[in-house]
């Protein structure tokens, strides 16, 4: 079974599924660390709101793009009040601090949804086009991976173009090199960051709304994702977007292709994986910045 | 009719515990270049560094244009017409040294009717730069950054061109060479604040000559006038 080519691309393409939901959730981490030193633990919470987000305007609308259009913004404007609140405050703090709070978070963001919607698991039905399968080499391969594939390829094109074409960008790209030089040259980097956390926000509540469509939506849905998230971003190396994108890659293949090959192994291969790397590569695969 | 264009008035500057700045007062006049002079460690890259704002722990006054700015953010105080040209020199490494420069481009505030600077106007000056726009800002040697950091520096427009320390390090030819680009900058009206170790660079370039030991401002005068003060330079300076 294991050489047959078809079940190997049906994998393949299951891991490449799972990286793109990766994808989404650990660039927008990544590049707010890297931009501003800030540790946001709470990121996975964001997805979860965005998949109950979801589940709240699909129950209103009878419309998965309804609900894919809105719930991100709904996430995003919960990450600007929590910004707000407290992020603001805890740029200059220390480490510890930012993980303290933001771990907190985590359990706010729990429990407020318990009250809200309950612990039993449920989910977002799928769009009515991607609803079937096609046919992948005489396999049946259901087509709403494929969009997931498409979705997170095209966010990948649009956040390149972004971050390589313009002048938006370019501030980014020169604040995670350095960030008091940027100010220096009269520009409002704060408000830069402000931005970068915002589409970080935006990005984790479209994957949620994305994920909530094949993965049980249930409270406690973050912490696994989280977990990945934080791996992918420590592989990837903090602050760039190829980091992302290879480290979302490479942790959502070989997650896939453990848990298919070498099923023995499934729990440790990824942490097999990032120890191997960080040994060789302490910064991560392609970090925005030189390791100090 | 000249005004005073920077006032630094009793600047208290501190890194942890250390006193860096105690009481340092100088005025750069509208027009021309002051050049601040010191051993390493006297506070001259501090002196700088609390004028932008990037040492945010500090006491004292400092007015640009007759306002005070030092509770301003860096870019506030940046965007009223200041440009930095730090020790470091602070090239993006991930921007192309085209990107760098666009990144600083911002229209003039002042009245004055300086020409414009752009980017062709700045590859024109650095002839370099423009050969070297698609390359990244690592790949540049120690010259070529601190040309590109000045070149960054000009497309803000400025009116106060702030240099730390810009011939460090430099081959000799190359600190000729910057300083007839900062010669043709000050004949504009450029007004400059200079920081240096290198005597005969800063002297030449500078209309005034402050000497600055042990975080205070020792001695103030004329380059003619310091040329002849042995002692100052003996005392402040190791000459």
């Amino acid at each position: 079974m294991y050489s047959d080519p078809t079940f190997l691309v049906i994998q393949t393409l299951n891991g490449l599924q799972l990286a793109m939901l990766l994808f989404l959730l650990s660039v927008g981490l990544s590049v707010v660390f890297g931009l501003m030193n800030i540790v946001n633990l709470a990121h996975g919470t964001l997805y979860m709101f965005g998949a109950y987000f979801g589940i709240w305007v699909y129950n209103l609308t009878e419309s998965f793009w309804a609900a894919l259009a809105l719930a991100p913004l709904g996430v995003m404007l919960l990450g600007m009040f929590f910004y707000e609140i407290l992020i603001k405050k805890l740029r200059n703090a220390p480490p510890l601090q930012q993980v303290l709070v933001t771990f907190g978070l985590i359990f706010v963001g729990l429990d407020a949804v318990r009250m809200s919607w309950g612990n039993l698991a449920t989910s977002i039905p799928k769009p009515e086009i991607f609803s079937g399968s096609v046919l992948i080499f005489g396999e049946i391969y259901p087509s709403y991976r494929l969009f997931i594939i498409g979705l997170g390829i095209l966010v990948m094109l649009v956040l390149y173009f972004c971050l390589e074409r313009t002048r938006v960008g370019s501030i980014i790209r020169a604040g995670v090199d350095d960030r008091e030089m940027v100010s220096c040259l009269g520009i409002n980097v704060d408000l830069a960051f402000f931005g970068v956390f915002c589409i970080g926000c935006y990005l984790a509540g479209l994957s949620g709304v994305v994920a909530g469509a094949v993965f049980p939506v249930e409270p406690g849905m973050d912490m696994s994702v989280l977990i990945l998230t934080l791996i992918v971003v420590v592989v990837g190396g903090l602050g760039s977007l190829k980091g992302a994108v290879v480290g979302s890659l490479m942790i959502g293949l070989a997650e896939t292709y453990g848990q298919v090959f070498i099923p023995e192994y499934a729990s440790v291969t990824i942490y097999a994986l990032m120890a191997i790397i960080l040994l060789k590569r302490p910064g991560g695969l392609f970090p925005a910045r030189a390791v100090q | 009719m000249s005004r005073k264009l920077l006032e630094v008035e009793n600047l208290q500057a501190f890194y942890d515990l250390s006193h860096v700045l105690q009481g340092v007062s100088i005025s750069v006049m509208e027009g021309t270049v002051l050049s601040v002079l010191g051993r390493n460690g006297a506070g001259k890259t501090t002196l700088l560094n609390s004028i932008m704002a990037v040492l945010k722990k500090r006491e004292g006054r400092i007015l640009y244009a007759g306002k005070e700015i030092q509770s301003l953010p860096a870019y506030k105080i940046a965007s009223l017409g200041i440009a930095y040209v730090p020790e470091t020199r602070g090239i993006f490494p991930s921007l192309t040294v085209k990107e760098n420069l666009e990144i600083a481009a911002r229209k003039s505030v002042g009245t004055t009717n300086r020409e414009t600077w752009n980017l062709d106007r700045v590859y024109q000056l650095f002839p370099q730069l423009k050969d070297r726009a698609q390359n990244g800002g690592a790949q540049l040697s120690g010259g070529e950054q601190q040309m590109l950091s000045i070149a960054r520096a000009l497309m803000t427009n400025p009116d106060l061109l702030i240099l730390d320390e810009p011939t460090e390090g430099l081959a000799p030819r190359i600190v000729q060479e910057i300083e007839s680009f900062l010669t043709e900058l000050k004949k504009e009206g450029l007004t400059m604040l200079l920081v240096e170790q290198n005597l005969s660079f800063a002297t030449s370039l500078a209309d005034q000559i402050a000497v600055l030991g042990k975080g205070q401002i020792k001695w103030v005068g004329s380059p003619q006038q310091f040329m002849k003060e042995m002692e100052i330079q003996h005392t402040w300076l190791g000459v």
